[in-house]
């Protein structure tokens, strides 16, 4: 690790405007946060009044409970949160368990149609969800598979992201690990549940990461999918609740906001290290 | 969906041209049971939809499907020949190009700064990480409550200071303001790149640099940004790619693509288009424009980042 | 399963005792909806009503999103073959409802066939024209109605010392008091607009008995044009232009972003549906009142019905379709027509009665005079016998048609075109849509 100032040239001085400028960028960067939080301990009529508090209310406990369990007219962020945590874990665990094996097939083994695979996979990356949106939609209508949570999941869970970054992984195995495998007389699932595996945790704790934040912030698809209140997602729930500003009640809007957000910010945050290093290590 | 640096660009067509493993498996059934899951959702849930929306794109339907015309390339003279639609090109344009700018220059200098302090560095990185876990749409809520003509803070500033603040009337804030909003999300993302990029330049290189008299601004420039040359270019794609298709949140969060059609991009005016005007023609040869616009991309990405430009 | 088990019970008691009359399972209709909240929960105490009432017919209501929302899935249900028997489809979705061809079964074609007689005489005039085709045959079930009247607020109106009991009712009358408002500051604005395209165009239109497109507002073809670009809308356009140029028209958004600068004091005259009234006699705080909306007298001596908004039902077609539910959802709509539960669903929703009868009976009971103001809509929907040009609206793409409007009226107020480039370019652009619509729809 460098250090790009060298140390010939470094002044306390410029040391207090690094810190100055990094520690308003944190604040400009949690600002947006902060007003949210606040916010949502306070009660709607302050808000839609305008008077944007900067400091906690009182209302805090009933706002966040009244944003948990719903109102009369909104199903509570309880279901919702419970159902983009079902679909956020089921994509990010789905896409690692079905790409890992997928790698796994295309590097280790020799057989017919092994580039055409790989073609086929690779190929997808150019088509994210967005711009096979309507008849993707159709296929699932014909499955009758809309509102469900299955119609949630698998149309997103084939990632070639993820076969690449493993892939690339395993190229680097060395030959002798498949060797002693091999003479030890292990079949190539025992070598890839005793060597593979446990040599690709970092990566998969990094693409954790990754595809837990994008199956929860998910948007335009379960926008078409996910209607009912049943298999509602917490992030367009939330949208929802702004609907037509004339009734919004913005203080339950806030709460749920910080709610749909903590999830994804906690694994990012508590994963962290793992991450950036499956990010950009593989840049080596 | 590049989430994961040069992997990708190292693992595309240079890789499978002819570096492969010498030992290997040969048992006969078991690999085509392994991609089966993978290679059977690619086809229900890729190929034959994305093969659909091509067809599409060649039919004149009514909403429900019931008359069905082929029109040749009908919807796509008709868009093209649109002076709407080349609107929304050039938004997007703005759009994509603003949030890039933005949310790299942000980053770099974040970066260099965070870089600069060898202990810090890592508190700062967890300080400043986790806007990438945010959703798009979620962000756009936030600014909503920083910008809002009514509840906003700066909002409210703005208007009790005299400007008229509304992005909900005026075309130029509402496209300033899902940029700002867009930027925000993406520079944590950027800065991670940035900075485990400037902290694997030698230090060598710099020292001599330093030696040789050189200012820090001018070391900067000349060394350190041609070294970061392939990770800028890296991200410049992937927040290019960010920008014209994640952002949908954003913009259905906050202006739906008004007042006026001032922020409707590629991808809103698709969904627009299918969604709530029911014609699935003009839709489906937007799709398809989507699809070759991301198709150079990743292809340039592939392309271009592979041959990293070193000294 | 537990029905199995009851029809195997069932068919094996009927056929060892052939004397008992056979019991049937409840013939099951699925009714997808767009009503939110308390409403949502009115359309379910509706339905339940329906179920009690009888014992061979059980409908199920779900609340499926917004109307957008319902339409797309409805008709995405139809295409995988699979569709709700009813759907609730806004007033502007009607035309592509009814081009749907093979997809739909028409009402009338429906209650024939199941022997159920429900004389289109019964329901509202303005109510039936909406929703009948040329021959006066209604082709879908009127359900939820409203029309866009004035709101008033009385207290500002004595603060700028203007009469409450001699209400205006011209736009002329309007600009005098708005006027008195601002000078007396009686409220921050003096007045807004919900819906602007509904309100000040196409009611305006029908009000006026001025063509908004040709072919009687689409009824008579899918070939016609728009007609907005002609003298009466200049004048409304460069008139509500004016008054937002001298500050007595604050403009509040699109669809029914305004709703809420009327209920908490900010526009002393607002138009609005006048579903909007339980809110506002839950919210505003000071006396109000509604009447039909102003007319330009200079145009016109006698106003025209107004044109109505809310959703109808719709009966969508599938393979697998048994006369006995067609039947089922007859009796459904023979139901909703009765003139008791017509008159529930009126006084619970604040949605128009559909009948003539119902309306009559609340009139009698003396509704509208404890509830002043409750029977605005219904008397501008009944005031006159419908023309072809306040009988309603059935364009393709009416949705993309009114959002049209609503951005080059924005860019107008925005002091970036003049009235006559706002109609020109709404007019052009609209007819793209409609030959669209057309060409997609030609059989």
């Amino acid at each position: 690790m460098s250090n790009a100032a060298s140390t010939t040239d470094a002044a306390p001085k410029r040391d207090w405007v690094t810190h100055a400028v990094l520690l308003l960028g944190v604040v400009v960067f949690a600002l947006p946060i902060w007003i949210v939080l606040m916010g949502s301990t306070h009660d709607s009529a302050t808000i839609g009044r305008g008077e944007v508090p900067l400091l906690p209310g009182p209302h805090a406990l009933e706002n966040y409970a009244t944003a948990w369990s719903g109102t009369r007219d909104r199903i509570g962020a309880q279901s919702m949160m419970l159902n983009s945590m079902v679909m956020a874990l089921a994509i990010a665990l789905g896409k690692i368990a079905i790409t890992i094996v997928s790698a796994f097939a295309v590097v280790f083994f020799r057989f017919p149609g092994r580039q055409l695979a790989f073609w086929a996979i690779f190929i997808t990356l150019m088509l994210p969800v967005e711009v096979r949106i309507f008849p993707t939609f159709k296929v699932i209508s014909d499955l009758g598979m809309v509102n469900t949570m299955g119609g949630l999941i698998i149309p997103v869970i084939a990632s070639a992201t993820a076969t690449l970054l493993f892939r690339q992984f395993f190229m680097t195995i060395p030959d002798e690990f498949v060797e002693a495998a091999k003479i030890d007389g292990a079949g190539p699932m025992r070598f890839f549940w005793d060597v593979v595996v446990p040599l690709s945790r970092t990566n998969m704790a990094a693409l954790f990461v990754i595809l837990f934040v994008y199956g929860w912030n998910q948007y335009l698809w379960p926008l078409l999918v996910a209607t009912d209140a049943e298999v509602e997602t917490v992030v367009i729930g939330m949208v929802k609740m702004i609907g037509s500003e004339a009734n919004t009640e913005w203080n339950l809007v806030m709460a749920t906001c910080v709610l749909a957000l903590l999830p994804p910010v906690a694994v990012v945050m508590l994963m962290q290290r793992w991450f950036v290093r499956g990010l950009t290590e593989t840049e080596k | 969906m590049s989430c994961c640096g040069t992997s990708s660009a190292r693992t595309g067509p240079e890789r499978a041209r002819g570096v492969e493993r010498k030992v290997v498996f040969r048992q006969r059934w078991l690999p085509y049971a392994l991609l089966a899951p993978q290679l059977l959702i690619t086809i229900v849930f890729f190929f034959w939809p994305a093969a659909q929306a091509v067809w599409f794109a060649f039919l004149r339907q009514d909403a429900f499907g019931i008359r069905t015309t082929f029109v040749g390339f009908e919807n796509f003279t008709d868009l093209f020949a649109d002076p709407l639609y080349l609107e929304v090109v050039r938004n997007t344009a703005v759009f994509c190009t603003g949030v890039t700018i933005l949310s790299l220059g942000v980053a770099l200098l974040l970066a260099a700064l965070a870089d600069q302090q060898i202990r810090a560095a890592t508190a700062y990185r967890t300080l400043l990480i986790w806007p990438y876990a945010i959703a798009p749409a979620v962000a756009a809520v936030l600014w909503i409550f920083l910008f809002h003509p009514q509840i906003g803070l700066i909002g409210r500033a703005l208007n009790a200071a005299g400007i008229a603040w509304d992005y909900k009337l005026n075309g130029n804030q509402a496209m300033l303001l899902v940029i700002l909003a867009s930027a925000w999300k993406q520079v944590s993302y950027n800065f991670i790149f940035f900075l485990a990029g400037l902290q694997s330049i030698p230090k060598s290189v710099l020292e001599a640099a330093a030696i040789d008299g050189a200012r820090p601004m001018r070391r900067f420039w000349t060394i350190i940004f041609p070294l970061l040359s392939p990770t800028t270019f890296f991200l410049i794609v992937v927040n290019l790619v960010y920008a014209f298709f994640d952002t949908f949140g954003v913009i259905d969060a906050l202006t739906k693509g008004g007042p006026a059609k001032a922020t409707e991009t590629l991808i809103y005016r698709a969904y627009v288009d299918g969604r709530v005007n029911l014609d699935l023609g003009s839709s489906s040869a937007q799709s398809v424009v989507l699809m070759i616009i991301v198709m150079m991309l990743t292809m340039v990405q592939f392309r271009y980042v592979e041959r990293r430009v070193h000294y | 399963m537990q029905r199995r088990t009851l029809l195997a019970g069932t068919a094996a008691i009927s056929l060892t005792t052939p004397g008992l009359t056979r019991a049937q399972a409840r013939t099951e209709i699925q009714f997808w909806h767009a009503l939110p909240g308390a409403l949502g929960e009115f359309v379910n105490q509706q339905v339940k009503r329906f179920n009690d009432s009888q014992a061979t017919v059980t409908v199920t209501p779900s609340f499926k999103g917004s109307y957008t929302d319902n339409m797309t899935q409805a008709i995405a249900a139809w295409r995988a073959g699979n569709p709700p028997h009813i759907v609730q489809v806004f007033e502007v979705g009607t035309a592509t409802m009814m081009a749907a061809g093979p997809a739909i079964r028409p009402v009338h074609q429906l209650l024939a066939e199941s022997g159920v007689t429900l004389d289109p005489k019964r329901y509202l005039a303005g109510v039936r024209g909406y929703y009948s085709d040329t021959q006066g045959r209604l082709i879908s079930m009127p359900h939820n109605s409203s029309s866009a009247i004035m709101w008033l607020n009385l207290d500002a109106f004595e603060k700028a010392g203007l009469p409450t009991n001699e209400l205006p009712r011209t736009w002329s009358q309007i600009r005098s008091a708005a006027e008195k408002i601002k000078a007396a500051n009686a409220a921050p604005a003096a007045m807004t607009t919900s819906w602007p395209t509904w309100v000040q165009f196409e009611q305006m239109a029908a009000i006026h008995d001025v063509p908004f497109a040709t072919k009687a507002n689409g009824f008579e073809g899918m070939d016609a044009e728009l007609r907005i670009d002609a003298p009466f809308f200049r004048k409304h356009a460069e008139f509500l232009l004016a008054l937002q140029k001298d500050g007595l028209f604050r403009y509040g958004g699109r669809d029914n972003a305004a709703d809420a600068l009327f209920p908490n004091g900010e526009a002393a005259i607002a138009f609005m549906s006048s579903a909007a009234r339980a809110r506002v006699e839950r919210e505003a705080k000071f006396k109000w009142a509604s009447v039909p909306l102003p007319y330009h007298d200079d145009v016109t001596q006698s106003p025209k019905n107004g044109v109505l908004g809310g959703a109808s039902l719709w009966v969508l077609t599938a393979r697998s379709r048994t006369p006995a539910e067609y039947r089922g959802i007859a009796e459904f709509f023979r139901f909703i027509s009765d003139v008791d539960q017509d008159l529930w669903w009126h006084k619970a929703t604040g949605y128009v009665p559909l009948t003539v009868a119902a309306y009559e009976k609340a009139r009698a009971e003396g509704f509208y005079t404890q509830n002043p103001g409750a029977d605005a809509a219904i008397r501008q929907l009944s005031r006159a016998e419908p023309t072809p040009n306040s009988m309603g609206f059935r364009l393709g793409g009416m949705i993309e048609i009114r959002n049209i409007i609503q951005e080059e009226l924005e860019k107008a107020f925005q002091g970036q075109q003049s009235a006559a480039q706002l109609l020109e370019n709404a007019q052009r652009r609209g007819n793209v849509v409609l030959r669209n619509f057309e060409r997609a729809n030609r059989a």
